[in-house]
This record gives C-alpha cells, sequence and structure tokens, in this order.
C-alpha cells in the first residue's frame, strides 16, 4: 500500500469520521455546515458579547434613590444593562408583595418546583409502600391541621349561626376552600393517596403562606400578590380544579345513555375551544360582574382563575378523551360482563388506564397554560409578564425592555423545558413499553 | 366488526319499555338527564336574570343598536375605506374581521412553509442542522407567545426613522413605519392578464391530468412543465404585451412626517405576523417531522428497490400516506393561530378583538361586544374545522 | 371505611357551601345611612381603583408601594372613612374594566385620571364627586421634527391610546381642522409610549399631564421632546363614585373641600398638630376641635385631621407627587393663586 493511499484512507471511527459523516458527507451538506455554522458563530459571538463581555450590571444612584441610567444608555445595543434586572427582579419575581414579607412568595415559588419534581417520581403515585414515609411526615402535619381546622369551622358556623356579622361575604368561602382543602389531605391520605395527599397539602401550605393569618404570619390580601406565584398558582390550581371537571365532561361526551348530558358537553367544549383564552378573560373581567347579584364582589384574580379552570377543563375533556378512546374495547366489556356498575367499571377499570395514557400530553397542555397565564396582562393582572411592564414603566429604565423580555423568557424556558423533557421522556418510556 | 353480520343481530337490544323503576338504568339515565339539564339550565337563568337585573339598575343600554351608530374611533389600517365621522361601528368591527382573517390565512401559508421546512431539517442527516432546528423549536415552544409578540415589536421599533431608512433605490423603504413598497398602477391590461393567468392554470391542471392518464396508458410521461410555463407565465404577459404593456408605479414619496403612496406592511402587522409565524412554525415542524417519521421504513426501502429517485419517493409515496397523520394537529394549529391572532390588541394592531374592545369601552355595552368577538371567532373556527375535516376525508385511505 | 371517607369528605364541602351561603345573606342583610360605608367600615378596608401604571399618578415603586396623586387621594379618601390611610386596597384597573369594577362595586372609589364627561355620567350610572386635575389633551413631539403647533401634524402618526376620551377628542380635531393622520391605538401604556420613543409615531397624544410627567421623566432626554402648546379639548381628570349612595359621595367630595381649606390656612401634614389648640373658627371646625362638621357626613368629627396627617393638604398631594415631574400647578392651584381649586366654606 503506497503513502498516498494510507493517507487518504478513510477513517471509520474517531472525531474525523463523526464530522464527515455528520458535517461533511456530501457537498450539500457542506455547504449547510458552513453556512449555519458562520452563522452560530456570528449571531453566538454577538450575544456572548452583548450579554456577558460589554454587560453593565451596576448603575450608580442618586441621592433620591433614582437610578441614573447614562452609562447604560451609552452601551445600549452594544452590552446589556442587566442593572435593570438587579434592580426589579424583586418587583419582577414578587410583585407588590409586602418587601419585608417577600420571603414568602420565595417560599411558595421553591415549594411549587419542589411539588412538580416530586410529582415527578413515580412511586409518589403509586399506592402502598415506597411512598410510606411521605405519609408519615404528612400524616403528623395533618393531625394538627385538622385540629386548627376544627376550631376554624367551629368559629364560622358559630358566628353565622349566632348572626355575627362577617364582612367580607368572600372571607369565609375563602376559609372554606382552605378548609376544605385540608380536610381533603387528611382524607386523601387516609385513603392512600399519597401523591393527592401531597399535593393538596403542598397547595394548602402555599395558600396559607400568600395570604397569612396562620401561625403569626401577617395578612396580605390578594391584591398584593403579583409575579411569578401568580404565574404559577393560575396555572397548576388551574389545572388541579380544572382536571376533575374535565373528566367528567369527557365521561359525558362519550356517553351513550344521555344524549342530552352529551349534548351539553360537546356544545361546551367545542364553544370554549372555538374562541381565543383572552375573550374568556375579557368575559371574567367585564361581564362577570354583571353576572353577579348586587353586593357580591368576586376578586378579580378569583374570577381569572375560574375563566383559566373553565377554559383548561375544555381543552383536558378533549385530552381525556383520547385516552377513553385509546382504550380496547375489551376492557368495557369485560367489566360490564362482570356486572360492574357505571361507575364501578369508570372508577377502577377505565379511568386508571386512560389516565395513564394521557399523562405526557396532560404535561403538554399544563405548559402550554403555564405560558398561556400571561394573557392575563390584557385584563390587568399582575403575573411575571405584567410585573416584567410594570418594571418597565420606571421612568429610568423605560428603553430596557430588551433585557426585561430576555429575563422574563429564561424564566419561562427554565419552567417549561423541564416540564417538556419530563413528558418526553415519559412518552418514550410509554412507547417503548407498549412496543414490548 | 361491528360490520360482522352475527354481531349486529346480537347487538340490537330488543325494544322494551322503559320502567318507573330506580333499578331500571334507562329511567335513571332519563332522571339524571333531567336533574342535570336542570341545573344548567337554572344557573343560566339565574346569571341571565342578574345580568339584566344590574343592565337595568345601572341604566346601562343594551341591544345591538351601536352597530348602526356613528363610530367616531379612529382605525389605523384597513383593507376598505374608513371614515370615523360618516362610518359606524358595524363596518369598524367588520374591518378588524377582514383584519384578523389578513394575519390568519397569511400566517397560516407563511407558518406551514416555515414549519415544513423546519421539521424536515430535524431529520436532515447534517448533524448541525438537526440541532439547530432542533434547538429552535424547544426554545420557541417555551416562550409565552405574548412575550415573543412584544419582543418582536420592540425589535421593529428599533428601526431606523422614515429620513434614514435602509432604502433599495427608490422602490422599497424599510423603517419603523414598517416596509414600504411601490404600488402598481391598476389598469384593464392587468385584469386581463390576471383572468389569463387562471385560464393558463386551469390549462396546465388539464394538461397534467392527460400526461397521468397518458403515463398510465402508455407509461411515458409527456413532460408537463414548458406547457405549464407557456399557460401560466406566457399567456398572461402575451395578453399584457398585446394590450400596449402598461407598467406605471406609484412608489412611496417622504413627504412631511411619512411615506405617501405606495402600499405599506405596518410594524404591528409585521410583528404580528412575524410572531405567529414563527411560534406555530415550531409546532407544525414537530408535526411534519412526526409524520414523516410515522411512515415505516420499508416505504422506503421498497420505493427504492423499485427505483425510484429520492425526491420522487418523498413526493409520490411518503408524504401522501404522511397528510394523513399530519392534516388533524395541523387542523389544531391553524386553529390555534387564528385564536392567538387575537394578542394582537397588545401590539396594536387593530383586529376584531381590538376594534370591539374599543367599542364596547366607548358604549358601555360589555355584554354584546363580548358576544361580537366571540361569535366572529366560533365562525373562523368552525370553517376551518369543517375545511379541514372535508380536506381530511378526501385524502384519507379508501377502506377496501 | 370507605363509606366513613365519603362521608368525611363530604360532610366539609357541605357545611363548607352552607356556611359560605349563610354568610354571603348576612353580609347583606344590614345596611344605614350609607350602604358602602358601612361595608367598607365593616371589612376595614376601602377598594380604591387605580391605573398602576403612571407615574405621578399611579405607580408601584421598587419596593411595590404605591406612589402618586391617584394614590395619594385613595389614601385620603380612606383616611376619612377609616382614619387610617394603610387600610386601602389598591386595585389596578384597565381603561376599560374600570366602570364596570366601580359598578359592580369590586372598587368603592375610582381614582384613575378619569376624564369629567357628560356621558360618562348620564350612561354609567356614576358620579363624580370632585376633580382632582383639571387637564387637557395635548401632544408631544420630537425636537427634531420641527412642529411648533399641532397645526402642523396634518399627515402625522399619532400614538393614542384606544378606548379614552383623547381618542375621540383627536379624531374631532383632525376632522374640525380637516387634516389627517394616522392612529396607532395600543392599549398598553408602556407599549405605546415605547411606540412614540422608538419614533414609530411623530406624535404622542394623551392628557396634556401624562405628556409632560412622561416627558419629565425621560431625565436628560426631555429637552428632544417638546409639548405643543395646543390643548383641544378640556379633561377634568375626577374621581367617581357610583349613583345612589349620597353621603359616600358627600364624603369624598367633603375630603377633597377639606384638604383644600387646609391648604388655603396652611395646615400642613408636618404642622396639624400645632393647629389643634388655633383660635381661628374655620380651622377649629376643619380639625374637629369645635362643632360636629364630621359626624353630619357621617365620620369621625376629625376626619379631616386624619386625611391632612395621612397625606397632607391638597398642595403637598401635587408637591409630593406632580411637581417631581416638572409640571408647573397652573389652574391647578388654590383659587386665590389663580387656578380653579376652590372649596365651599366649612360650616
Amino acid at each position: 500500500m503506497s503513502d498516498a493511499a494510507v493517507a487518504r484512507k478513510i477513517p471509520t471511527i474517531g472525531a474525523v469520521a463523526w464530522l464527515r459523516a455528520n458535517l461533511f458527507g456530501s457537498w450539500v451538506s457542506t455547504a449547510i455546515t458552513l453556512a449555519l455554522g458562520y452563522i452560530v458563530l456570528r449571531v453566538g459571538i454577538a450575544f456572548v458579547d452583548w450579554a456577558f463581555v460589554n454587560a453593565i450590571w451596576h448603575v450608580p444612584y442618586s441621592k433620591t434613590g433614582i437610578a441614573e441610567t447614562a452609562v447604560c444608555q451609552n452601551t445600549k445595543g452594544t452590552g446589556a444593562c442587566w442593572a435593570v434586572i438587579v434592580d426589579k427582579y424583586r418587583l419582577i419575581l414578587f410583585g407588590r408583595f409586602p418587601y419585608d414579607e417577600q420571603w414568602r412568595p420565595a417560599v411558595v415559588i421553591v415549594l411549587f418546583v419542589a411539588l412538580f419534581a416530586l410529582s415527578t417520581i413515580r412511586a409518589v403515585w403509586r399506592k402502598g409502600t415506597t411512598a410510606r414515609w411521605v405519609q408519615r411526615v404528612a400524616l403528623a402535619g395533618a393531625g394538627l391541621i385538622v385540629l386548627d381546622n376544627a376550631v376554624d369551622l367551629l368559629l364560622i358556623v358559630a358566628s353565622v349561626g349566632f348572626g355575627v356579622h362577617i364582612s367580607d361575604p368572600l372571607a369565609p368561602v375563602l376559609e372554606m376552600l382552605n378548609t376544605i382543602g385540608k380536610c381533603g389531605l387528611v382524607f386523601g391520605l387516609l385513603l392512600l393517596w399519597p401523591a393527592i395527599g401531597v399535593w393538596v397539602a403542598t397547595l394548602a401550605v402555599i395558600f396559607m403562606l400568600m395570604s397569612g393569618g396562620i401561625l403569626g404570619l401577617s395578612v396580605v390580601p390578594v391584591d398584593y400578590w403579583g409575579g411569578l406565584p401568580i404565574t404559577l398558582i393560575l396555572a397548576t390550581f388551574g389545572l388541579a380544579f380544572a382536571f376533575p371537571l374535565a373528566v367528567l365532561v369527557a365521561l359525558g361526551r362519550r356517553s351513550t345513555q344521555m344524549p342530552a348530558v352529551k349534548t351539553l358537553c360537546v356544545v361546551y367544549v367545542e364553544l370554549i375551544r372555538g374562541v381565543p383564552l383572552i375573550s374568556v378573560l375579557f368575559m371574567a373581567s367585564v361581564m362577570f360582574p354583571l353576572f353577579m347579584p348586587p353586593g357580591i364582589n368576586i376578586d378579580k384574580l378569583l374570577r381569572a382563575q375560574i375563566a383559566v379552570i373553565l377554559f383548561a377543563a375544555a381543552y383536558l375533556a378533549e385530552v381525556v378523551r383520547g385516552g377513553l378512546q385509546a382504550l380496547p374495547k375489551g376492557q368495557t366489556e369485560a367489566a360490564d360482563a362482570l356486572g360492574l356498575t357505571y361507575w364501578q367499571k369508570t372508577g377502577f377499570i377505565i379511568l386508571p388506564q386512560a389516565l395513564r395514557l394521557v399523562i405526557p400530553p396532560l404535561v403538554n397542555t399544563f405548559i402550554g397554560f403555564f405560558k398561556d397565564t400571561s394573557l392575563v396582562l390584557i385584563i390587568g393582572i399582575f403575573d411575571l409578564l405584567t410585573m416584567g411592564k410594570v418594571a418597565l414603566s420606571d421612568p429610568p429604565w423605560q428603553s430596557f425592555s430588551t433585557e426585561v423580555y430576555v429575563f422574563l423568557a429564561f424564566i419561562y424556558i427554565l419552567f417549561c423545558y423541564g416540564m417538556s423533557r419530563y413528558s418526553r421522556g415519559l412518552e418514550r418510556e410509554l412507547n417503548s413499553a407498549r412496543g414490548r | 366488526m361491528s360490520d360482522d353480520p352475527r354481531m349486529s343481530g346480537a347487538r340490537a337490544a330488543p325494544k322494551r319499555r322503559i320502567r318507573l323503576s330506580w333499578s331500571d338504568p334507562a329511567f335513571r339515565a332519563i332522571v339524571w338527564q333531567i336533574v342535570i339539564a336542570g341545573v344548567v339550565v337554572a344557573i343560566g337563568w339565574y346569571l341571565f336574570s342578574n345580568t339584566n337585573r344590574n343592565l337595568s339598575a345601572r341604566r346601562i343600554a343594551t341591544g345591538f343598536g351601536f352597530l348602526d351608530r356613528v363610530a367616531g374611533i379612529p382605525i389605523g389600517e384597513s383593507l376598505i375605506s374608513y371614515n370615523p365621522a360618516e362610518d359606524t361601528y358595524g363596518r369598524a368591527l367588520w374591518i378588524g374581521v377582514l383584519n384578523t382573517l389578513k394575519v390568519a390565512v397569511i400566517g397560516v401559508v407563511l407558518a406551514t412553509l416555515l414549519g415544513t421546512v423546519i421539521g424536515i431539517g430535524r431529520l436532515s442527516s447534517n448533524w448541525l442542522m438537526a440541532k439547530l432546528t432542533a434547538f429552535y423549536v424547544e426554545t420557541i415552544r417555551d416562550i409565552p407567545l405574548l412575550l415573543q409578540l412584544l419582543f418582536w415589536y420592540t425589535m421593529l421599533q428599533g428601526l431606523p426613522a422614515p429620513r434614514q431608512s435602509w432604502r433599495i433605490g427608490d422602490a422599497v423603504f424599510l423603517s419603523n413605519r414598517g416596509i414600504k413598497v411601490p404600488y402598481l398602477i391598476w389598469e384593464t391590461a392587468h385584469t386581463w392578464a390576471f383572468y389569463g393567468f387562471v385560464a393558463g392554470t386551469i390549462g396546465t391542471f388539464l394538461w397534467n391530468r392527460r400526461a397521468n392518464a397518458a403515463q398510465e396508458r402508455t407509461g411515458i410521461r409527456p413532460a408537463v412543465w414548458p406547457v405549464g410555463l407557456a399557460a401560466m407565465l406566457g399567456l398572461p404577459l402575451a395578453i399584457w404585451g398585446i394590450m400596449g404593456a402598461p407598467m406605471a408605479w406609484e412608489l412611496p414619496v417622504l413627504r412631511g412626517f411619512n411615506f405617501q403612496g405606495g402600499g405599506t406592511v405596518s410594524p404591528e402587522y409585521f410583528a404580528l405576523l412575524a410572531g405567529l409565524v414563527l411560534y406555530t412554525a415550531g409546532y407544525i415542524a414537530e408535526i411534519v417531522r412526526s409524520g414523516i417519521q410515522a411512515i415505516a421504513v420499508g416505504q422506503w426501502e421498497a420505493a427504492g428497490a423499485l427505483g425510484l429517485r429520492r425526491g420522487a419517493i418523498l413526493r409520490h409515496i411518503v408524504l401522501p400516506q404522511a397528510l394523513r397523520v399530519i392534516i388533524p394537529p395541523m387542523t389544531s394549529q391553524y386553529l390555534n393561530l387564528t385564536k392567538n391572532s387575537s394578542l394582537a390588541v397588545a401590539i396594536g394592531f387593530q383586529d376584531v378583538v381590538s376594534i370591539a374592545n374599543t367599542t364596547l369601552n366607548q358604549t358601555g355595552q360589555a355584554v354584546e361586544g363580548i358576544a361580537v368577538i366571540m361569535a366572529v371567532y366560533l365562525t373562523i373556527s368552525l370553517s376551518i374545522s369543517l375545511f379541514m375535516n372535508w380536506y381530511n376525508a378526501r385524502i384519507a385511505l379508501v377502506g377496501r | 371505611m370507605t363509606r366513613f371517607a365519603r362521608w368525611g369528605i363530604g360532610a366539609p364541602i357541605l357545611a363548607g357551601l352552607f356556611a359560605g351561603v349563610l354568610a354571603i345573606g348576612s353580609a347583606r342583610a344590614d345596611g344605614s345611612g350609607s350602604a358602602t360605608m358601612d361595608a367598607t367600615r365593616a371589612k376595614g378596608q376601602l377598594a380604591c381603583g387605580v391605573s398602576g401604571q403612571v407615574p405621578g399618578f399611579s405607580l408601584p415603586d421598587s419596593q411595590g408601594v404605591m406612589r402618586g396623586l391617584d394614590a395619594d387621594t385613595c389614601r385620603a379618601v380612606t383616611a376619612a372613612v377609616l382614619g387610617d390611610a394603610a387600610k386601602v386596597k389598591f386595585v389596578p384597573t384597565t381603561a376599560q374594566n374600570r366602570f364596570t369594577a366601580l359598578q359592580s362595586g369590586e372598587i368603592d372609589v375610582l381614582s384613575r385620571s378619569t376624564t369629567w364627561t357628560l356621558g360618562r355620567e348620564g350612561n354609567l350610572g356614576l358620579n363624580f364627586a370632585w376633580v382632582n386635575y383639571y387637564d387637557g389633551t395635548g401632544f408631544l413631539v420630537k425636537k427634531a421634527a420641527g412642529v411648533k403647533s399641532a397645526k402642523e401634524l396634518d399627515n402625522a402618526t399619532i400614538c393614542v391610546q384606544p378606548g379614552t376620551s383623547t381618542e375621540l377628542a383627536i379624531a374631532d380635531y383632525f376632522r374640525v381642522s380637516k387634516m389627517k393622520f394616522t392612529p396607532i391605538l395600543i392599549q398598553e401604556l408602556s407599549e405605546i409610549q415605547g411606540a412614540f420613543l422608538s419614533g414609530r409615531c411623530d406624535a404622542y397624544s394623551t392628557d396634556a399631564s401624562a405628556l409632560a410627567t412622561f416627558r419629565f421623566s425621560q431625565g436628560p432626554k426631555a429637552d428632544d421632546l417638546v409639548l405643543l402648546p395646543d390643548i383641544i379639548s378640556k379633561e377634568p381628570l375626577g374621581v367617581m363614585v357610583r349613583k345612589g349612595d349620597d353621603k359616600w359621595f358627600d364624603m369624598v367630595r367633603w375630603t377633597f373641600a377639606a384638604m383644600i381649606v387646609a391648604e388655603e390656612k396652611g395646615i400642613t401634614q408636618a404642622n396639624v398638630d400645632t393647629f389643634l389648640t388655633s383660635t381661628d373658627p374655620e380651622t377649629r371646625r376643619l380639625l374637629g376641635v369645635e362643632g360636629e362638621m364630621g359626624k353630619a357626613l357621617g365620620l369621625d368629627p376629625k376626619f379631616a385631621y386624619n386625611v391632612i396627617k395621612a397625606v397632607g393638604n391638597l398642595g403637598e398631594m401635587w408637591d409630593r407627587n406632580i411637581t417631581p415631574m416638572g409640571v408647573p400647578r397652573g389652574i391647578n392651584n388654590l383659587w386665590t393663586k389663580g387656578g380653579l381649586q376652590y372649596a365651599p366654606p366649612m360650616r
């Protein structure tokens, strides 16, 4: 073999081989690689220059506490002014929550993340042994909460029964939701559903942390809530409450026995899915107050939450229906043959299997709603995106929208990417399991 | 399975009378339906009566009479003529509907094109291409559309002012007032040329069918493209030439504050369109990718064994099959794009939501305003659904 | 076990719903004099609608505290009713939902730079109690454009918020002047201001006050912007309440009167305590040292003292919120100083 032949010999493994196969396979591929590579390098370098090399992290403040952003104005276009984030990150993340109490929304964010992370662990969803430790810890807490609740309940019933004036018509309802939530926790655990127990407990703790009034926490009314917790609350509570409704609607839509119920469900789902979310939000914001009898006011956030729930339920119902349809007919027939009633059949045979199938699209729907909550900007609710805009209303920082938008996008990507990774992992697992 | 004649006999339950007993499921079903329907009607009636009482107690006007009143609200861009001093709220809302359609239709076309390219790019054997498109799809889908729209709109505002605008000769100007392009002064010759183009297209279509038939018959396919070229391009050009080849352009001219004359693509429209297209393309890319991947490798290999080239395999074997998988999720993406165009209200493009919003604000009639928005979107959504269902049925696998 | 569990979950839910319904019923049952006032006192909180986005009028600072003239107006009214300005609840409203929020009782006072017009008072079931800012529609342009008067704005592109009285005023003005304009209509305030600064529009039009604060807020760049001298409409920005609760209306109106009288007398947040020993009869009546002026309104006799202690007099409110924005007081001054703010006698 001549030297030239050796030199021309094409290696089949190693970096060079990989490059040949994946980047320079043909002249078209080579051209694409070169063109894209050039663009990536240019954009990448420009971005690094802008975001890090030329970035400005701090600006001086005048004696009256107003930021002097002249330095930033000068580097505009070549360097990012992260000073706007340094100055405003607490306003963006926590909204108007009292400054000294902002550890509470911070803990709430951590709790939400922990809740999502915990939910991805399979053992938590299984009845039985592996999650016993979760139960023990939660049960101890639950006992305390039950006591606390019994007192709450007595107080409320007594105050109403004896005609004691309760000021805000909504307060007892909220209190009740709180109570029901906490009781639900206890019974969820009793029924050995650790996952539901954990969810209810965490959501209850989140609610208590935000609103206060318990364990010496000062009361913070809903209108002071804002930022990331609002986004998380709208999306998570929205889906948690929409889910049971969605299951019912999906079952109703597949009902053969009850044409009237089926029609209702079809109309509901198609009506909601046919209109944009912001029209439903407008309805909650402008029309809903007209629906209520005089004297009853439902907080704006709660109204938006209801709108999100009703909207999400229609989409979730379709996801659940997909799962129901994917289930082989034999399952229903077998259950019928055993003489199970409708609810036994549905509760023990159909739903457990159907819902397992729809977890990946469910997570995708959740990601969708996590992003879509940003639409509450249009009706003036102070979620993460709205707080970003509020931060930008401050005169000195008005012209640094790019920095704030990038920061917001980063937070959204962080959450959505994590969740979509999880859903894709599940999907792959389900597919391979089905293939076996 | 249900077509099986042996089964159908056993399936059809004999008609029997419903017993008035709780143990009879049919009776229970009826009772439950009455109860549920009753509850829904009761809630509906309760809300309706409350609303009526509130509206009258607060002396808020009701009814759609405002549609005939003079609007007085200014509107930025419109496909039909509009004069706030004379035209009604009804016409203003109709302008909004047209603007919504203008974004939705063009958005759907562009998003499909871009999405398909990116979807195929994800399957590219070029590593850089595959990774970059994957990165694009992942990132664009993780950022709320509203945030993206705000971002693009801010970016577009960074363009130079009209006087410093980037230009191509004296014809095309790009500034923060949008893209200004020359506007062809339309004459009869153009109309006829257009008719020629339509006739040419039909002719090409017919020739193509003949070519197909000839190929079936003889195995030799007559060339289509020269005929197509002649019919679709040559014919209109010939007509235009015979009629004197008029070609006068109205150029945009910077006068006073702004460009006068010429056609405009406003930054609001462009930002909305760009945001919608880039966002939806991320989803469409995934649909296209999974659609192509759903086609078994055997199909490629079998077609290859028959001696077809790669392009022909894609066009004649893979894509027709992939379309069946692609169409249903694609439909919901088209619907999403249309509904998402309502976010125009945040960046000042005057779609139907934006104009209805202003209307309900000026008239104080919230219920009617929102009813208009919902009716418009329901109509559009249903139309798209119906069309796509028809198309889906047309390309569906014909059962043997 | 299962049956127990089922009832165990069901019982508290039922009890909760029952209690909730009862509570709503009981809350609606009572009421005397001013229903709004009773409800506000019972809640210990006054819901006040603001914009939450306009510097100088209402905007949360970096600590999240609402600052501005409209915000202080809310505080003053709250101090009058509840004695403590901290009990105010700021409800951010949009241009679109502000009226429904007030109509439906979600808020009890609307202090959101809202123009007092016949249409609004006639059609919406709402009343204007006082004007906290006499304003007019103006135009802000870039100096570079070289425009000296609104009459030169033919064919200009104008940024304006939709659904406002400004929108209609501009359409009227251009029609009367036989000029054309291209509107850019964006709901979001920061978005429309950004559009103007970036040069998307030739002019930005809204209430002259907002234009002035906006111009000032640009700091060193303020000199690049010119506020045109033409004021094309009257825009008295008022504080709104619902129709049908006259006592509540009176309370808001006289809170303003008290702040004006305080300014006339030189009573400020800092020195109000020294006036408690004053011998001037009107001062004594104002501060509740003498007579029962507050009682007649259904308020604490010292309501005006509480208001001044909380936010100061009208001039102080102005100096705190508007002066830093570089807007002269002009017609918003006291009548004694050539302005329009004039209080009926407190007697």
